[in-house]
């Protein structure tokens, strides 16, 4: 999978959990989670439970920490998927 | 010195009056269909094939009935995803509703509405949610139980909920008295706001649907097994035949608002809450966490109408705990020795239960509902399955006192009570609204 397909994934997975949508219509590598996305914190934990579920990884408690923006999330699913 | 105890005697004696209701019952969801529901008799009990796959005794319920396409006016999609919580889905729309009747809107400002709050009580919360979320911790899934777990599953999630739905800033809370649950959070709201805490408390109960909540009625052989073929006949008040109450669930709610602030903004007055009692038998004489003690029951509704300050004569109707067991007539003469009238000097009675079955936490509230519907549109709701009533009940008080159809009259006065295990009781006395 590459990096433009994870994007797409992960872009449908965040939808339901955005409340900026100019943020996430113009959703970049860059984008960060919360400041841009505005996604409630609580909700990050679903938006992971999410991306497991998706890509049939586990994510544990330390990688977690770190996905706070589009970024983090495809370096940790890019390294989930290459251990496969 | 003077100035300032008048100014103090005006702040402990707001009036309070009713300006919104919402309902979520077995017989009706909202108020027209509810109101049509009760003054036609219209039975909200059906067999419960849940219940009887996980073979109860009592396999028939009354459950309101709540499409997703209705929640998703009242919830959005991404509340709704992993959402499993009847009792805060029956409570945000019967509060929301009861808000939106009072003529009032929903604001997104920075600061929250100070001078509102709720008090909006339950048994339990998600209990679905709950056993859902065992199970996965038990299957070492912990951490996949996602992020509304705990919002669910506490008891004050109902108030949570609608707190943040409405953006309350006053008191936010959740009351617990069992069966008195309902009846309770009237009576704390116009507390609140009789002392000028607050110009407008929304105030209702709801309770949890399916067998998780039901089974230890059921266990306790209270439920009636008598009607598994005859769910529209299950639920007896007053009847020489009751054999128990039928599980039931749904919410009530109520706008209680401060009268200056009510007449102040133009408001449609449903009742006047005049005041009432809570109290408790402390499980001493005939009282148990089980029985009411008949001495407590009549010291509440003899409070309750002192607190009123009205006299006992001055009621016009009863609307009753009357739970279709043993104890109807227990209740029927506790009332009748705490307002000294009987046969045909007793006041109209009836118990909703006959079409909505127990709705537990729910149920004083929901009852609440259709005391305060009966006071301004004029009229007493039918009891159902009482025709052969219990002989016990008709030696203290007249039959036409239990009225089986539907009548149309003025009313002026209704007390509303509730008993709940615990030896708990609640009784509120609402009035017709007379400037």
């Amino acid at each position: 999978m590459n990096k433009q397909e994870i994007i797409g994934h992960l872009k449908a997975i965040v939808q339901p959990y955005i409340q900026d949508q100019t943020a996430f219509e113009s959703l970049t590598e860059d984008t960060d989670f919360i400041n841009d996305l505005k996604i409630n914190s609580a909700n990050l934990v679903d938006v992971i439970l999410d991306i497991e579920e998706k890509f049939d990884i586990i994510i544990d408690n330390q990688a977690m920490e770190k996905m706070i923006n589009v970024k983090a999330a495809i370096e940790i699913i890019e390294m989930h998927l290459a251990e496969k | 010195m003077i100035i300032a105890i008048e100014i103090d005697i005006e702040y402990m004696n707001k009036r309070v009056v009713i300006t919104g209701l919402g309902i979520v019952a077995p017989n009706g969801v909202g108020l027209d269909a509810f109101t049509n529901a009760i003054k036609n008799g219209i039975s909200g009990v059906k067999k419960d094939a849940e219940l009887e796959r996980l073979q109860f005794s009592c396999q028939i319920s009354a459950k309101p009935e709540v499409s997703t396409e209705l929640a998703l006016h009242y919830f959005s999609e991404l509340e709704l995803r992993n959402f499993n919580s009847s009792g805060i889905l029956y409570g945000v729309i019967a509060g929301m509703d009861a808000w939106k009747d009072a003529g009032l809107s929903i604001e997104n400002n920075d600061e929250p509405d100070w001078d509102s709050g709720t008090i909006f009580g339950t048994g339990t919360s998600g209990i679905d949610k709950f056993r859902e979320s065992i199970y996965k911790i038990d299957e070492l899934q912990t951490r996949k139980l996602g992020s509304t777990a705990v919002a669910q599953t506490m008891n004050s999630g109902i108030s949570a909920y609608l707190g943040g739905k409405l953006g309350l800033g006053n008191q936010v809370t959740t009351n617990s008295s069992a069966c008195t649950t309902g009846t309770e959070s009237i009576l704390m709201a116009y507390d609140r706001i009789k002392s000028g805490q607050a110009k407008r408390i929304l105030a209702g109960s709801t309770s949890d649907s399916g067998p998780y909540i039901w089974a230890g009625f059921d266990a306790m052989r209270v439920c009636t097994f008598k009607h598994n073929e005859t769910p529209e006949q299950g639920s007896r008040p007053m009847s020489a035949t009751a054999s128990g109450f039928v599980p039931g669930s749904g919410a009530g709610a109520m706008v209680l608002e401060d009268l200056e602030t009510a007449l102040a903004r133009g408001a449609r007055i449903y009742a006047e809450v005049l005041g009432g009692n809570v109290n408790s038998g402390g499980q001493r004489g005939e009282g148990s966490m089980t029985a009411p003690n008949p001495i407590a029951v009549k010291k509440c509704i003899t409070t309750a109408i002192a607190n009123a300050k009205i006299s006992a004569d001055d009621i016009d109707a009863i609307n009753g705990h009357l739970t279709a067991t043993s104890k109807d007539s227990l209740e029927i003469q506790n009332w009748s020795e705490a307002l000294n009238r009987k046969g045909n000097n007793f006041p109209y009675i009836n118990s909703l239960k006959s079409m909505v079955g127990h709705c537990l936490s729910a149920a004083g509230s929901v009852e609440s509902v259709a005391t305060v519907l009966q006071l301004h549109q004029g009229f007493i709701f039918p009891n159902t399955n009482c025709e052969d009533l219990h002989p016990e009940i008709n030696s203290l008080i007249d039959a036409s006192r239990i009225p089986q159809q539907l009548i149309e009259t003025e009313l002026n006065i209704i007390a509303k009570a509730s008993f709940g295990f615990g030896d708990v009781n609640g009784c509120v006395i609402f009035k017709k609204f007379k400037d």
